[in-house]
């Protein structure tokens, strides 16, 4: 018979030391599902792994590494900040694609002018569309006392049929022959996300991104609002007998968790993608939610899962390009990892005890 | 520009290196949108690549990834099999446009073929298949068969090729019914089984005997079938396992015999940037078996529709033909011009409904 049984204290040791299990672990199921697969365990764990980091071509990976990885880290710090606190925004993705078309759009409306002034408006416009979204459901809660897990997640629907009806309509590109999707912003220097460093994928996303784990770090540690975060989600009653104010907290975390969302839509849109398209969200805002997990709710675990699930999307699909695994066995792998990596957390909060339980 | 020139170094010396291994194997990429299980455009974009190892045998080498996302993450695989020495790259998506331009641009030793788009360079070739050709059998087959006179149509996506393939359809539904009527339903996907079904279910509700499809799943297949008495025409791939009834017949994408015609040119040194837009006669869209569903008179002229426009006798777009606001676009005996049709973004007379934006 083996028992969980609750630990006074969450074990510090294993707190650092699961993660590591979780990836062996996964090494090691892995490894057998790419057995059965037919293929070598190792070339193909090496393949996911090591190519890009340190492979032959590496120096193309690692930048590419920075540009999946920083709209969700960006998005997961957000996000983060509500979890902690109770506070459940689910559609992140929507506030990503409303960010998205509200940045795009601002460029767009300046085609073709010349100016500096251009992308720091869409900086603002994508920010405020982001929040602007989030918002919807903060205040539906605050007022109504809706549930913004449910808000929050049904607006991303409404999201994506706005960006097909933008993709479609307003922001089509006049010189696309009918097809859908706006002009592409790359090829419109003053709201062009491009690189700082030619060949570094170090754009503004990432940029923001880092100052968001920095700034998340501190107002967890050091500030106010930080405390009431972490109180409200531990102990809301308590929080409430220490002067928080729970519409406020609403507010506060939707709302930045917007924003960020936004932030990481418009870079996208002014950068890697370049293009409003029907197809534009590919799904950070629900992958974020992972990697906030993931890193468990920290800023910087954060950031190293946001890099490491990054490393999974750009190895696996080398390996599916050089070793011919289907994309399937790749998201099987994923998941695998996810699992893990949470089913060991249970281990830092309960402590297995093997033997007859007690008569009760 | 940095990377641009270690990459172009990296692709000299790879093209060097594959050049002195040469001769033996040419890599070959295909970048997929979605699964190669899906049972239509990638499953037959798939078909394709396996008719190009069959034909080459051990020189040539293919590769894939399925269900890349288009944007950045398309480019990244590009850019990867690039790397990786692959000689000629096939993107078969429209939404791989600006990506394949870009990747193409850093690899100029490789060459490249993007599927439905409309921006070539010298290393990059465009091609499709002129599906509208397909959908004119079928509409001359779902004008005939229909009882009620409502023929319901899932769209995918309002653009041009689609709005084609609704157009197409209703003048030869028209042709031989002319109290035909078409509920038109947009799924925003091209894949997605719940959704597809869903809307095959909403137009067999309002009375539509004949479903066309312009989504890739077997989904709609399946709800006619539940439904009964109504009859569907396969998409992408000939979907033959919900034939005779209500299958009836099929829209094939055939592309291996352009795939290996290409990777043949490779392998000559003689690939150059085309842009190619084949139909029923050179064997790009194939019209899958007309079921006995289908009364004989029916399916005799159907084949001889298809005969005639595989020969260039017939185009599917002969006027007179007016737009829907009621202008007129085609003069009497007048063909459709491959610009228009490539960027049509309107109703012909008689459909109702607007094209939505």
């Amino acid at each position: 018979m083996i028992r969980l049984e609750k630990r006074p204290q969450p074990s510090r040791a294993l707190s650092l030391s699961t993660p590591i299990m979780a990836v062996l672990a996964t090494f090691v199921f892995g490894g057998l599902l790419f057995a059965v697969l037919g293929k070598d365990p190792v070339e193909a764990l090496q393949t996911i792994f090591w190519q890009p980091l340190f492979g032959e071509y590496a120096f193309y990976y690692r930048p590419q590494l920075l540009i999946k990885g920083a709209p969700l880290v960006l998005i997961a710090i957000g996000l983060s900040l509500g979890f902690k606190a109770g506070i459940w925004n689910i559609g992140a993705e929507g506030q990503y694609i409303m960010g998205a078309i509200f940045g795009a759009a601002v460029g767009l409306a300046f085609y073709p002018a010349e100016g500096w002034y251009i992308f720091p408006l869409m900086v603002l416009a994508g920010a405020m569309g982001g929040w602007a979204w989030a918002m919807i459901p903060a205040f539906l809660k605050v007022r109504f006392g809706t549930n913004e897990i449910l808000v929050s997640l049904m607006l991303v629907y409404v999201a994506e049929q706005f960006l097909a009806s933008m993709s479609l309509g307003l922001l089509k590109n006049p010189e696309g022959y009918g097809f859908p999707g706006s002009r592409n912003l790359q090829q419109y220097a003053p709201a062009h996300n491009a690189e700082l460093f030619a060949g570094s994928g170090m754009h503004w996303g990432v940029v923001a991104a880092l100052i968001a784990v920095i700034f998340a770090y501190v107002l967890l540690a050091k500030h106010r609002l930080g405390f009431a975060i972490r109180v409200t989600g531990e102990a809301p009653r308590a929080a409430r007998f220490s002067g928080v104010n729970p519409a406020r907290l609403v507010l506060f975390c939707l709302g930045t968790s917007g924003l960020l969302a936004g932030l990481a839509g418009m870079f996208e849109v002014s950068g890697p993608s370049g293009q409003i398209t029907i197809d534009f969200n590919v799904g950070y805002g629900f992958t974020a939610i992972i990697v906030a997990f993931l890193g468990r709710l920290h800023p910087i675990g954060i950031l190293l899962a946001g890099g490491l699930m990054a490393l999974t999307y750009i190895g696996g699909d080398i390996a599916q390009s050089n070793l011919g695994l289907p994309a399937a066995a790749i998201q099987v792998f994923q998941g695998m990892l996810l699992f893990f990596l949470l089913a060991l957390d249970v281990l830092t909060h309960y402590r297995l005890r093997i033997g007859a339980a007690e008569a009760v | 520009m940095k990377l641009t020139t270690l990459m172009t170094s990296a692709a000299m010396v790879l093209g060097l290196a594959t050049g002195a291994m040469a001769q033996d194997k040419t890599k070959v990429g295909f970048v997929f949108v979605g699964p190669v299980g899906d049972g239509g455009w990638t499953y037959e974009h798939n078909q394709g690549r396996l008719a190009v190892e069959e034909e080459f045998g051990d020189k040539v080498e293919t590769v894939f990834v399925e269900s890349v996302a288009e944007g950045p993450d398309s480019e990244r695989v590009m850019t990867q099999m690039a790397l990786d020495g692959a000689d000629l790259i096939f993107t078969t998506s429209f939404g791989y446009m600006d990506p394949t331009i870009n990747v193409a641009k850093k690899f100029p030793d490789v060459k490249f073929e993007h599927a439905t788009g409309y921006k070539r360079a010298d290393n990059v070739s465009t091609y499709s298949a002129r599906f509208y050709e397909g959908r004119a059998i079928q509409g001359h087959i779902a004008g005939s068969m229909t009882e009620s006179n409502i023929i319901g149509y899932i769209g995918s996506f309002p653009i041009p090729e689609v709005i084609r393939g609704i157009n197409s359809a209703y003048i030869h539904a028209k042709k031989v019914n002319p109290d035909v009527q078409f509920k038109i339903v947009w799924a925003y996907t091209w894949f997605d089984p719940a959704k597809e079904a869903d809307a095959a279910k909403v137009l067999i509700e309002q009375g539509a005997d004949v479903v066309l499809q312009h989504t890739d799943s077997t989904a709609p297949q399946a709800a006619a079938q539940e439904a009964g008495n109504v009859i569907t025409f396969g998409q992408a791939s000939d979907m033959a396992q919900y034939g005779p009834k209500p299958r009836v017949s099929s829209i094939i994408d055939d592309w291996a015999p352009y795939y290996i015609e290409r990777v043949k040119a490779v392998m000559d040194g003689t690939w150059e940037s085309t842009d190619t837009w084949d139909g029923i006669g050179p064997g790009m869209v194939g019209i899958g078996e007309i079921s006995d569903a289908v009364p004989a008179n029916v399916k005799e002229e159907a084949l001889a529709l298809k005969d005639k426009i595989a020969s260039g006798e017939y185009h599917p777009f002969t006027g007179p033909i007016n737009k829907q606001d009621g202008s007129a676009w085609l003069a009497e005996g007048e063909t459709a011009d491959d610009g228009t049709l490539a960027g049509m973004n309107f109703y012909v007379e008689g459909i109702e409904g607007s094209i939505p934006e």
